[in-house]
C-alpha cells in the first residue's frame, strides 16, 4: 500500500525517475546559493534575474526550436547580459540597483513572452515558463547535472570571501582582494542555476527551489553550514513529494514542486525552531541563566 | 625596504575624500615604527576616513601614503562595529578564526596548531566558553572582545582601531586596553581613534588632533591644549556642496 503509493510510480517509470534525479541535482545546486542570496538580502534579485533569461531562452528557441543548447546559450547570455546592465545603470546613475534591477527584468519577460508567442503555440509557451519536468531527456538531465556539479566546487571555492562579505565587508576588504571576484561569480551562479531550474521547472518557478528551501532553512538552523543542509534537503524533499502529488492528481508537477516547499516553508514560518511564531508565542519557562 | 628605525607610514600632502570633497586635507607627517598613537577629533573630523585610507579601501584625492614596504593586506583593521551584520548565522569560533585569512587563505586547512591559537585568542579576551555561541547573541562589549580576539590571530606590525572602546562599559575597556599595552610592548605599530580624552591623556603617549586638518600632532600633553581643542571645534565647518577647487 505505502509501497504502492511512495516508492511504485518511480519504480514503474522511468520518466518520473529521470524528474526525481533532476530535481534532486538541482535542488542540491541551488541549494547553497539560495543562502547565500537570502543572506545577502538578494532573494528578489533571484526572481528577478529568473525573468530576464525569458528573452534568450526565447530566442534560442525562436532561432532553433526546443533545442536544449540554444535555449541554454540564450538564457545565460540574456542573464549575465541583465546582471552586468543593470548593475552599470545602477552605478553610473541616480538609479538605485533595485529598480535598476526590476526594469530590466520587466522588460525582459514582456519581450520575452512576446519572442515566445511570435511563432509558438500557447504550449510552448507554457513549456517556457513551467517547464518540463516530466520529459527530461539525457541532455538536459546531463546539463542539469554539469552545472550543479560546477556550482558546488566553485561554492567551495568562494565559499570564505562569500561568508566574509556578509558578515563583515570591511575586514575582508582590509585582508583581501577577493571580494569582487567572488561576489561576480557568485552572480555566475546564480543565473547558471536559474537555467538549469528553467529546463524542468520553467523560468518562473526555477527561482522557487532556490528562495524557498534556503528560507525553510533560516528557520531550523542557527549556523550557515546546517542551514545549506536543510534547504538541501527540504528541496530534495519538495522534489519528491511534488512529482507524486502531480503523479497521483495530475496537477502539473513543477507547479506541485514549488507548493510542497510552500507548505514546508509555511510549517516552517509556524512551528521552526529558530524564530518560529509558536516559538515566540510558547517560549517555555525562562531559563536559569 | 623596510628597516626598524623608518617609520611606519608617511603621509605626503594626504588629501583623502568622497566624491572630490575633502574628508582629511593636506595631512604631512610620520608615524614612528612602535609608536602608540591616539586619533582624536570631533566627529566628522576624518578620522574614519584616514583609516579607510591606510588600509587601502579608499584611493587618496591627492597625495600619497607611504607604508614602509608593507602591504595593506598585512595591516590589522578593526572597523567601527555598526559596519558587522549581526544578525549574519556565524559564531565566535568562525568570527574569530578569519584572523587566520593570511595563512589560512582561500582554502588552506586550519591545522591543530591554529586551532590552539584561536582558543588562545578567545582565552585572551575571557570568551572562553562562548565560541559556539552566534554573534547575534552577544552584547556590544562581548562583540568587541570577539573583534580583539580576531586581531590577536592576524599578528600584524601595524594595527588600525577604529574606536575600539567606544559602547562598551568600563571592564570591556580595560581588559581591550590591556590587550593594546600588550601589542604596545611588543612594539607594533597602534593607532587608534578615540574619543575619551581622559583615556587619551593617561595611556597614549602621541597624538594627532585631526579636524579635517591637522590641528596638532605629537606628544599627548602638548596636542591636547585647551587651544588646540577650540580650534578643531571651529575647523570641522559644514562641508559645502559649491566648494571650489582646492589651489593648494
Amino acid at each position: 500500500m505505502l509501497y504502492d503509493s511512495l516508492i511504485a510510480p518511480f519504480a514503474e517509470f522511468e520518466f518520473m525517475r529521470r524528474a526525481l534525479v533532476g530535481t534532486m541535482a538541482l535542488a542540491l545546486g541551488a541549494g547553497p546559493v539560495g543562502v547565500f542570496l537570502m543572506l545577502r538580502r538578494m532573494s528578489l534579485v533571484g526572481d528577478a534575474m529568473a525573468h530576464a533569461i525569458l528573452p534568450g531562452a526565447a530566442i534560442g528557441f525562436l532561432v532553433s526550436g526546443l533545442d536544449l543548447f540554444a535555449m541554454t546559450a540564450g538564457g545565460l547570455i540574456a542573464g549575465f547580459v541583465v546582471a552586468l546592465a543593470s548593475g552599470l545603470v545602477a552605478r553610473a546613475t541616480e538609479i538605485k540597483e533595485d529598480a535598476s534591477l526590476a526594469t530590466f527584468y520587466l522588460m525582459s519577460l514582456a519581450l520575452g513572452v512576446t519572442i515566445v508567442s511570435l511563432k509558438g503555440s500557447n504550449l510552448d509557451l507554457l513549456h517556457v515558463l513551467f517547464g518540463t519536468v516530466l520529459a527530461l531527456d539525457d541532455r538536459t538531465l546531463l546539463l542539469i547535472a554539469a552545472i550543479t556539479t560546477l556550482s558546488l566546487i566553485a561554492m567551495a571555492l568562494i565559499y570564505r570571501p562569500l561568508v566574509l562579505e556578509c558578515v563583515d565587508p570591511g575586514f575582508l576588504r582590509s585582508v583581501s582582494r577577493a571580494g569582487a571576484p567572488a561576489h561576480l561569480t557568485f552572480l555566475v551562479l546564480v543565473v547558471m542555476n536559474l537555467v538549469g531550474g528553467f529546463h524542468a521547472l520553467g523560468t518562473l518557478l526555477a527561482v522557487g527551489i532556490m528562495v524557498l528551501p534556503a528560507a525553510i532553512g533560516r528557520f531550523w538552523a542557527r549556523d550557515i553550514t546546517l542551514m545549506i543542509v536543510i534547504a538541501v534537503a527540504s528541496g530534495s524533499f519538495a522534489g519528491y513529494a511534488g512529482l507524486l502529488v502531480s503523479f497521483h492528481t495530475g496537477v502539473p508537477s513543477g507547479p506541485a514542486i514549488i507548493l510542497v516547499a510552500a507548505v514546508l516553508y509555511a510549517l516552517s514560518v509556524v512551528f521552526g525552531r529558530v524564530g518560529g511564531l509558536a516559538r515566540q508565542a510558547f517560549p517555555g519557562r525562562h531559563l536559569e541563566a | 625596504m623596510s628597516t626598524a628605525s623608518a617609520p611606519a607610514l608617511r603621509f605626503n600632502d594626504l588629501t583623502l575624500g568622497y566624491d572630490r570633497h575633502p574628508a582629511v586635507h593636506h595631512l604631512d607627517g610620520a608615524v614612528a615604527t612602535g609608536s602608540l598613537t591616539a586619533i582624536v577629533g570631533p566627529n566628522g573630523a576624518g578620522k574614519s576616513t584616514l583609516f579607510k585610507g591606510i588600509v587601502g579601501m579608499i584611493r587618496p584625492l591627492a597625495g600619497r601614503i607611504e607604508r614602509n614596504g608593507v602591504d595593506v593586506r598585512e595591516i590589522a583593521y578593526l572597523p567601527q562595529i555598526a559596519e558587522i551584520d549581526r544578525s549574519f548565522p556565524i559564531n565566535v569560533y568562525d568570527m574569530v578564526a578569519m584572523g587566520l585569512w593570511r595563512s589560512a587563505g582561500l582554502l588552506g586547512g586550519i591545522g591543530r596548531a591554529a586551532r590552539r591559537k584561536v582558543e588562545e585568542a578567545i582565552a585572551a579576551v575571557g570568551l572562553t566558553g562562548f565560541e559556539e555561541r552566534p554573534i547575534s547573541t552577544l552584547s556590544g562589549g562581548q562583540m568587541q572582545r570577539t573583534l580583539f580576539a580576531r586581531l590577536l590571530l592576524q599578528d600584524a606590525r601595524l594595527i588600525v582601531l577604529d574606536e575600539p572602546f567606544t559602547a562598551v562599559d568600563a571592564k570591556t575597556a580595560a581588559d581591550l586596553f590591556d590587550l593594546v599595552q600588550r601589542w604596545h610592548r611588543e612594539s607594533r605599530t597602534i593607532l587608534a581613534s578615540l574619543h575619551d580624552l581622559e583615556l587619551v591623556r593617561s595611556r597614549f603617549p602621541e597624538a594627532l588632533l585631526l579636524a579635517r586638518q591637522p590641528v596638532a600632532w605629537g606628544p599627548t600633553s602638548a596636542v591636547l591644549t585647551a587651544e588646540n581643542l577650540m580650534k578643531a571645534r571651529l575647523m570641522c565647518e559644514a562641508f559645502d556642496e559649491h566648494a571650489d577647487a582646492c589651489a593648494a
